[in-house]
């Protein structure tokens, strides 16, 4: 009875190209031997290109000495002894700095913007609204430009320098503060400071199966507070106080101890930060409203505080909407730093893909290497993203 | 019965009067900014904060300002000197076109912003076939007046392109090629083939994962490498190449979202009717998704146009360039503020409207409930 009276005809094979099957095979081969032609092509005219050229390939240029200065080395370089391979060292230790840099302070005014914009306060609303909108529509590079060449260039010279508290200088060579300079034992400091993110880590991990087991809670932030900052400044006290600050003073023409940032950083740190906080205020905002308004009258109607709802309820679930897309945006900041090269920032494109690359010729070996950077950077963190997706995300049924 | 009676109090509550009707700037000003203390803080505080900022540029900008004169020496006030920019004004438009082909470019243009406006005003009629022939028309009739060198037009090599023109030319070339190929890339990340799937996730991936500075950096040092010996290529052109592969990986990624987002039985049901893979996506897929991530794809364009300004880096003068290069005009030192405030401004009106007009497309397309 189940069963259709009239039993439905075996079909054929029919004609070869109708078979989805073979269809697909087709295809794939067809796209496999133009992706290997084309790659093959490009080969074959890269190695006779360079043949005519007498351009050798190989890495061999990394050994040779570079002989060229940089404005600013995080380690140790100098243009008579160091190689190529240390000048791409050198550009990536400045490309991090900067990015890491950018990070913490687009970070910061990002979420202060996203969350102004959130401000029941009509007038603060519309501030942070504008901010938004005035410097992520204006294009980074013309940002860049504007305060290295505007502002920062145009600052007194060394004699005249803005001063703030006689030890921190503004001038047209860039910012001058103090330096600490550490002395023996200073070491230990650190190391207490890391001990003492490891205390951190682990009361959290224990107050959080306490209160699962018991329900009893432990006051969690003034006590890592206490062990963050208490613990470091013990160690510092005990072991002497070792370091020693080097103020910097004018002496002719130009400013003797202290240590000197490059204006280039500075203008290519504002320029990163004041941008991408932008894009960060609009993650914060639609992370924060993405969350439905009914989950905030739930936890009224159970009667928890407001900044309770707010740490319990909202932002656990904002940041399942914020944390991909934040990453994102910092993955652009390291991607966009590259831009220093256009005020000759010593980054990694402007260092290796710039001056060593026309110092050496060797423009496939360097740009290979160029890019493989920003390449690894971009996979490690996304295929983080991926596994925090996949942990965060919500587990329905 | 009785005992209720007693307890309650029998007699009525007395009328109150109606609410009184809020609205007036008082109540308005009472709620939106001075609703508590901490409240009136942050109103004083944010309206200082505005008048110590917004109030000098505004009076450097128009107020003090100097608008006619012919060279620096008319620059007498305190405020902004936009006598810059107007010296400049033809060059920043045109580059270094030459002045009498210049005919050429200003019907480029005209063409160019009619269309937008034919396809921004919402009431104008032939929505589609204008954008058709925008996107096949215009780019021919472009090509041939821009570059001349047929029917009798003076050849004008693209070292001699700049300014306004150069930067509209880089992000319409950049838009109207990336956002096909990205569509491509992004069927092909869903397609069921491993191959396909494999060859489109490199493709994507290996773009988004390296800053556009390199890919031109790239196009101009490495490309002439790739091609055989006898082959010359513009440098425009390497660029545009590199941009336009470049923005195709964030595209596609944009379009992949758009179509991760329709159900699955959308497609079934066109299966079902016995359409093929290609009408399916055509008919049924395609134009839902990408309604769905209009958007997406607009931020994208916006992203574009505003990176085309890093050709300042491989040494184009669009924009930008043409402006930061008057900046060392001996004649001009010392305008810097005034040129970087114009490129920007220029940029601002450009990625402003989009996104204006994305939301308003966005409203107009919105079809559901």
């Amino acid at each position: 009875m189940l069963r259709p009276s009239v039993s439905i005809p075996r079909r054929g094979r029919g004609p070869l190209w109708r078979d989805p099957a073979v269809r697909a095979l087709f295809f794939q081969v067809l796209l496999l031997a133009m992706v290997l032609g084309a790659i093959g092509f490009l080969i074959h005219n890269t190695m006779a290109n360079l043949d005519a050229r007498g351009i050798r390939t190989g890495f061999e240029f990394l050994d040779r000495r570079a002989g060229f200065p940089v404005s600013q080395t995080l380690i140790d370089y100098s243009s008579n002894t160091s190689t190529y391979g240390r000048t791409f060292l050198v550009g990536l230790a400045n490309t991090l700095l900067v990015s890491a840099l950018g990070i913490v302070a687009a970070t910061i005014i990002g979420f202060l913007v996203g969350l102004a914009r959130l401000s029941p306060n009509w007038l603060l609303a519309r501030l942070a609204g504008a901010y938004v909108e005035i410097f992520r529509n204006i294009p980074l590079l013309l940002q860049i430009l504007f305060w290295y060449f505007a502002v920062l260039r145009t600052l007194p010279s060394p004699r005249q320098s803005l001063s703030l508290l006689d030890s921190f200088y503004l001038n047209v060579r860039g910012l001058i503060m103090p330096a600490p300079e550490a002395q023996a034992g200073f070491m230990a400091t650190p190391l207490a400071l890391a001990a003492a993110v490891v205390g951190v880590i682990a009361l959290v991990i224990i107050a959080r199966r306490r209160q699962a087991a018991t329900g009893q809670q432990w006051p969690v932030l003034p006590l890592s507070l206490l062990l963050l900052i208490g613990l470091p400044l013990a160690t510092f006290w005990m072991t002497g106080a070792p370091l020693e600050w080097s103020t910097p003073e004018l002496s002719g023409f130009n400013f003797r101890g202290g240590m000197q940032v490059l204006p280039e950083l500075v203008a290519l740190w504002l320029a990163l930060s004041i941008y991408t906080a932008a894009f960060i205020a609009e993650t914060v905002r639609s992370g924060i409203q993405s969350v439905p308004h009914g989950q905030t009258e739930a936890a009224r109607s159970l009667s928890l505080p407001g900044r309770l709802t707010m740490r319990r309820i909202v932002i656990p679930q904002a940041m399942r909407v914020m944390v991909p897309q934040v990453t994102n945006q910092y993955l652009n900041l390291i991607k966009n730093s590259s831009l220093a090269t256009a005020i000759g920032y010593p980054d990694l494109v402007a260092v290796f893909a710039g001056t060593t690359l026309n110092q050496t010729g060797q423009a496939i070996e360097v740009m290979t290497m160029t890019m493989l950077v920003y390449l690894s950077i971009s996979l490690i963190v996304s295929a983080l993203m991926n596994l925090y997706n996949a942990r965060m995300s919500l587990k329905e049924r | 019965m009785s005992a209720i009676a007693r307890d309650t109090d029998e007699s009525l509550i007395a009328s109150r009067p109606p609410p009184t009707p809020q609205g007036g700037v008082m109540y308005w000003l009472r709620t939106r900014l001075f609703s508590g203390p901490v409240n009136s803080v942050v109103s004083i505080v944010t309206l200082l904060l505005i008048v110590r900022l917004v109030w000098p540029v505004i009076d450097w900008a128009l107020i003090q300002a100097d608008w006619v004169g012919s060279s620096r020496a008319d620059c007498t006030s305190e405020g902004a000197c936009w006598v810059f920019i107007s010296t400049r004004w033809s060059q920043i438009v045109y580059g270094f076109y030459p002045l009498a082909e210049r005919w050429r470019v200003d019907i480029v243009l005209g063409l160019f912003f009619a269309l937008i406006a034919w396809l921004v005003i919402p009431r104008l009629p032939g929505k589609k076939s204008v954008a058709l022939m925008g996107l096949v028309g215009l780019p021919i009739i472009a090509w041939v007046l821009l570059l001349g060198g047929m029917f009798g037009l003076p050849h004008v090599p693209t070292r001699a392109w700049g300014g306004l023109m150069l930067t509209l030319t880089i992000a319409a070339v950049g838009i109207v090629g990336s956002l096909p190929l990205g569509v491509v890339l992004a069927l092909g990340r869903r397609s069921k083939m491993p191959l396909v799937r494999a060859v489109c996730v490199i493709f994507i991936e290996f773009w988004r994962g390296v800053p556009l500075i390199t890919v031109l950096f790239m196009s101009s040092v490495m490309l002439p490498l790739f091609v055989p010996a006898n082959v010359e290529f513009d440098k425009l052109l390497r660029a545009l190449i590199g941009i336009m592969l470049f923005w195709s990986a964030y595209m596609a990624e944009v379009v992949r979202s758009g179509l991760q987002a329709i159900d699955k039985g959308q497609g079934e049901a066109g299966a079902a009717l016995g359409l093929g893979y290609w009408l399916r996506m055509r008919l049924i897929i395609l134009p839902q998704a990408l309604k769905l991530v209009i958007p997406g794809i607009v931020n994208t364009f916006i992203a574009l146009f505003k990176d085309t300004s890093l050709v300042l880096i491989i040494g184009l003068f669009d924009v930008l360039s043409i402006i930061q290069a008057g900046l060392t005009d001996s004649d001009w030192l010392g305008f810097a503020i005034e040129g970087y405030v114009f490129a920007a401004l220029v940029f601002w009106v450009f990625c402003f409207g989009m996104s204006r007009y994305s939301q308003s497309l966005e409203r107009r397309l919105h079809t559901g409930h």
